[in-house]
Formats: structure tokens, C-alpha cells, sequence
């Protein structure tokens, strides 16, 4: 029997981009927000290409994908993501800021999570980044397992392997550049990933119309997701400024400059 | 807002495979006992998760604790979200904290959200800074990969607080002896459906990431490219990079550019993997000094540089934009060439 496959995943501003964050009714958020150009966070698109991975390669498995944020904004990173991995999106039309609280809205993921037909918990994995790039939190995927009565949880995952007696070998980033290895007896499960093994799949247009045919409805009846501030207050933020004096060294010598660094380095 | 109302702040700590504490989680110690000294009224209680922790509690047995917690045991030995969860559930329950304070690890971190949430609590991981103002409690963190800072305080209690490694010095104790009560546990039935095998270092790779080393040496995407005389020689960066690092015992961070071009089918520094990445997905370690080479000087490209003091770079654009302004000083030089002279150098010493 296959698995039952979801993948929380937010999405946040090109990681490129230079950010200023302005005060708004709500609290904290940054300037022109809905217009800064969004992707899919990058650790959650990983846990998505690892979902999709594991699906390809276990028969009567299915990959949805829960994600939060204002329609519009939604819509233009699926369109983009929806050609790189077979998934049927569960959309909430919510914040996408990385000021929202993580509780609020591991609750708000966590019901969506209960609300999807046909899911099966007794093979249910839930995926997603260890830590988004815009929250930074690593707390959200926790709450959901918790709020779902999942209590085999694993962060930081590099590989899953399903075993042959059907149990699994989870590999967990932990200090100094090792793995924690885990086995587990099966899911339910909560895995936030870090980065994988794998690489971006190409865009497949195959992939992208099947895709498309459960985007747009879902899109379109997304429930707004009540996402409350409950007893947290932000009193200063700010983008720190951090300009060095900066000495260029043009015209020595390697030696010179080995020495320098050498010194600096026993200093 | 409301003055705050603490009446305990509980240090937690785990213990590590040798039963002693890490240096973070001396650090979270250190601001522990700032914070409930900043709140004057409020009692520091201390907890401690392990296998055996007697040598940990009496490692800090001086450290101002009304009393000492314990959970312990076999099953505790383990980092495992069900009972590590379940041991600081019951660790609240009888300290009944309204702040818990911890060093960030992979252990806690894995969990703290959790219980907070099991507890009607809340937690924020990787805060650099706690403070007391007008009675209220504040925590600084960082938001969007480490590019804008917020101070945020919070009413729900108990507030989980995992501090980041280097945001504090690590509290020094002559030690002495520890009276641990220990905390009941009760571990799911039938039993535990997860069993932790071990370690392992990424397969066939040399160690290259030292959390504690007093350099990190950014590597960038520039050790790979054609050279002056229109070839790669990524055999020489290979070897120039691992004699450097054992010389020096620095510690390996790439920039995203360079790990990623492994996917590109480009050739690549055979010991450099996801897990040394301080970019855009990687890790953000704190290190006294950093050396930059062949790559961009901070962020959005290397993020990590945020939290290194001393910053120098050797790069072969004098204009780089990414170093100006970043990095204390910027070596206009071909860092194959520097890098060479810098091993010679460190090895008649």
C-alpha cells in the first residue's frame, strides 16, 4: 500500500530580494509586499521534490500540497512549480508573512490537513522545510504533527529510505556535519527537510496540465484561513545596519598577504 | 502591555554522548541567570535530559538553581522526538515555568514547538538575545534569513526560548554536587515505534564542518572556474582547501553557487556538500573570524557571514560590491596562489 503524502509549504520573497519592513495595521510586514516577486520556500520545494520522489516509486501513493498565502500571490508561484512535480494543491487564502505566528498557523494547516477527503492517517507522511525563509521559525511543521497526534517527528532530514519490511531509515542533520540515523516503523510521520539529495526536476508541461486541473479549483473555493494574533507583540524591527570600513589591499605581494592572514588568523 | 508576572525561569539542557553539557547550552545557562536576576523576584530552577546527567547537574551545581530536575535513563540517552517530548512535558508539569530557556541544538529544537504547543505555551528557537524591560520580557530573533531583526515579547506561558550558539559566553563553574530530583515519566504504550541507530558523516566525505573553530573558511564558486591559463584545476583547490583546513582547524562553509553546480553536472570540490552551506538554505554558524574566498562577502549569497566578526575576503574584483562595506579587509589577489603561501606558512610554525 502506498502513501498518503502532504506537503506544507509556504511561500516567500525571492531570496534575493533587499527587504524593508514597514509597520501596517497588522503588525509588522514588509514594504509592497503583495507586489516583491514570491517563490515557493526553498526547503519546502525541496520536501516536495522528495515527496514526489517517494511517490514515483511507491504504487498507489498521492503527493497534496497545503499552502497558505494571499490567492493571487499563490497562484503566480504555482504556476511556476506546478510543471516541476505531480501534486493536487489544498489552498488556504491567508498571510504569507513571516511575522505570522507559527501556532496560528500550524492550526490553520493542521485543519486543512483533516478536512481532505480520502486521506488515510495510518499512511500519512507530512513534509515540509525544516524552517521556512521568511518565519525562520522551525516550529511550524511540529505544531501540525502534534495538533494531528503524530508523534514520530524528524527535522533537519536529509534521505528517507523505505526499507524492505516497509519500515523507514530517516537521516537528521545534526551538529558538527553528521546524520543522526533513525529507524522508525512506519507513518505516520512528520519530516521537515532540510536540503535532500536531489536535484531540481526540469519543468515537464505533461506535468503542469495534469497539475492544472486541480489548481485553479482550489484555488478558486480556498477558504480565507483565520490566522490571529494571540498575545504576541513586536516592539522593534528593524534591518540592522552593518556597513564596515572596508581596506582593499590591491598591490601586495602573496607573500604579503599570506603573511597578514596568518598573523590575523594566530591573533 | 503587561508588566510581566515570572515566578520561575527553568533552564533546560540535554545532555551530550559523553554526559557533559555543550558549550551552547553554558551559554543558555549565561542567560538564564541573567534573565531571572534582571526579573529579581523570579527563581531559576534547572533541568537536565540524558542518559545519566549527575555529571552534567554537578558540572553546574553552583549555578544559582533553587533545585535540579532530572529525567533520565536508556530510553533519555537518545535525541527522539516521543521522549523527549514526553520528558519535558514532564518537567514542565512539575516546574510549571513561565519562561524555559536552552541552548539551540538539533535535539531541542526538534521538540520545543511541540511541547509548547502540547503545554498551550508557545516557543521561539533560534533567538539571539533575551531581555528584561519595564518588567516585560523580550526576545530578539531574526526574520527572512537573517535580514531584518524583530523584538517581540509574548503573554502565553510557558514561553519555550532555544538560543543560538555564540549570543552569549558560556557560564564557568568550579562545579560541586547536584541534588537531582527526578521527574516520573510516562512513555507511550505499546512502546516506542522509533529507535535512534547513531551517527554517521556524509558518505565518503572528510570532515570539514567544526562548529567550534575559531575561522570559518568560505569557499565560493570560484575555486572551480577557469584559471589564468584557461583551465580548472579543481584537484589543486581540493588540495589547497584540505591542507589549509588541517592546518588551521577551520571549519567549511560554500556558498549556494558552489554546491549547487553539482547539479549542473559541473565539476565540484568532492568534499563540499549541502551541509556545509552558509547561503541562501544553509547553515548560519557564528565564528570569531571568517575568510572569504572566491566568492561573495555577505549576503543574500552567504548569509552566514552575518554573524562572523572579523571578515576578510581575497578576491580578484577590487569592486566587488558584496565585500565592500562587508568585510574588514579585502585582499585583491588569486586566492590559489595566496592560499598556497598561507599553508607554507602555517606549516613551518
Amino acid at each position: 500500500m502506498g502513501f498518503h503524502i502532504v506537503v506544507c509549504a509556504g511561500i516567500v520573497p525571492d531570496p534575493l530580494l533587499t527587504l524593508e519592513p514597514v509597520t501596517g495595521p497588522q503588525g509588522p510586514a514588509l514594504k509592497n509586499e503583495m507586489m516583491l516577486p514570491a517563490v515557493l520556500d526553498p526547503w519546502a520545494k525541496h520536501a516536495l521534490f522528495e515527496a514526489n520522489h517517494l511517490a514515483a516509486n511507491t504504487p498507489d501513493s498521492k503527493v497534496w500540497l497545503v499552502s497558505m498565502a494571499p490567492k493571487t500571490k499563490l497562484q503566480q508561484v504555482m504556476m511556476s512549480i506546478a510543471q516541476k512535480a505531480s501534486f493536487e494543491l489544498v489552498a488556504l487564502d491567508g498571510p504569507a508573512s513571516g511575522f505570522t505566528d507559527s501556532q496560528a498557523v500550524a492550526e490553520a494547516l493542521a485543519d486543512a490537513i483533516n478536512c481532505i477527503n480520502g486521506i488515510d492517517k495510518n499512511r500519512l507522511f507530512i513534509f515540509g522545510g525544516w524552517e521556512s525563509a521568511s518565519r525562520g521559525a522551525g516550529a511550524t511543521l511540529q505544531i501540525v504533527g502534534e495538533r494531528l497526534g503524530i508523534a514520530e517527528q524528524f527535522q533537519g532530514v536529509d534521505e528517507l529510505r523505505v526499507t524492505d519490511s516497509g519500515g523507514l531509515r530517516i537521516l537528521e542533520r545534526v551538529e558538527g556535519g553528521l546524520h543522526q540515523i533513525s529507524h522508525c516503523d512506519g507513518p505516520p510521520a512528520v519530516l521537515g527537510w532540510a536540503t535532500g539529495n536531489l536535484p531540481e526536476p526540469p519543468n515537464n508541461p505533461q506535468v503542469g496540465m495534469a497539475n492544472m486541473r486541480t489548481l485553479m479549483p482550489s484555488l478558486q473555493k480556498a477558504k480565507p484561513a483565520g490566522v490571529e494574533v494571540d498575545g504576541k507583540t513586536f516592539v522593534n524591527v528593524e534591518v540592522p545596519k552593518q556597513r564596515r570600513d572596508t581596506r582593499i589591499v590591491k598591490d601586495a605581494s602573496p607573500d604579503d598577504i599570506a603573511r597578514e592572514i596568518v598573523e590575523w588568523i594566530k591573533g | 502591555m503587561r508588566a510581566d508576572s515570572v515566578d520561575t525561569v527553568l533552564y533546560l539542557a540535554h545532555t551530550q554522548s559523553e554526559g557533559a553539557l555543550s558549550k551552547g547550552a553554558l551559554e543558555a545557562l549565561t542567560a538564564a541567570r541573567e534573565l531571572t536576576a534582571q526579573l529579581g523576584h523570579a527563581e531559576l530552577v534547572a533541568a537536565i535530559v540524558g542518559g545519566d546527567i549527575q555529571h552534567a547537574a554537578d558540572s553546574i551545581a553552583d549555578c544559582g538553581a533553587s533545585k535540579f530536575l532530572g529525567v533520565s535513563g536508556e530510553a533519555f540517552a537518545q535525541s527522539r522526538y516521543v521522549t523527549d517530548a514526553a520528558a519535558i512535558e514532564a518537567i514542565c508539569r512539575a516546574a510549571q515555568p513561565a519562561i524555559v530557556i536552552c541552548g539551540s541544538s538539533s535535539r531541542f529544537n526538534r521538540v520545543l514547538p511541540g511541547v509548547a504547543s502540547r503545554l498551550g505555551g508557545c516557543a521561539d528557537l533560534h533567538a539571539t538575545e533575551m531581555k528584561v524591560d519595564a518588567g516585560n520580557v523580550f526576545v530578539t530573533r531574526w526574520y527572512y534569513r537573517q535580514r531584518i531583526r524583530a523584538a517581540l515579547t509574548r503573554d502565553k506561558r510557558p514561553w519555550f526560548v532555544a538560543l543560538e550558539a555564540g549570543s552569549y559566553a558560556p557560564h564557568s563553574s568550579a562545579g560541586g554536587s547536584a541534588a537531582v530530583e527526578s521527574v516520573p515519566v510516562s512513555l507511550p504504550e505499546p512502546g516506542l515505534r522509533t529507535n535512534v541507530e547513531g551517527l554517521q558523516k556524509p558518505a565518503g566525505q572528510t570532515q570539514t564542518i567544526r562548529p567550534d573553530a575559531n575561522l570559518l573558511f568560505v569557499a565560493g564558486a570560484g575555486w572551480t572556474k577557469k584559471q589564468a591559463d584557461g583551465e580548472a584545476h579543481i584537484q589543486d583547490a581540493e588540495t589547497i582547501i584540505l591542507e589549509f583546513l588541517g592546518k588551521s582547524q577551520a571549519s567549511l562553509g560554500g556558498s549556494k553557487s558552489l554546491v549547487d553546480i553539482s547539479g549542473t553536472g559541473q565539476a565540484v570540490l568532492s568534499f563540499m556538500t549541502h551541509l556545509n552551506q552558509i547561503g541562501q538554505t544553509g547553515a548560519i554558524p557564528r565564528h570569531p573570524r571568517g575568510l572569504s574566498t572566491c566568492c561573495h562577502g555577505e549576503e543574500p549569497h552567504a548569509v552566514g557571514w552575518r554573524f562572523i566578526s572579523e571578515r576578510r575576503a581575497i578576491n580578484l574584483d577590487a569592486n566587488c560590491g558584496w565585500a565592500h562595506g562587508k568585510a574588514d579587509v579585502l585582499y585583491v589577489a588569486d586566492a590559489f596562489e595566496v592560499m598556497r603561501k598561507v599553508n607554507a606558512l602555517l606549516g613551518n610554525q
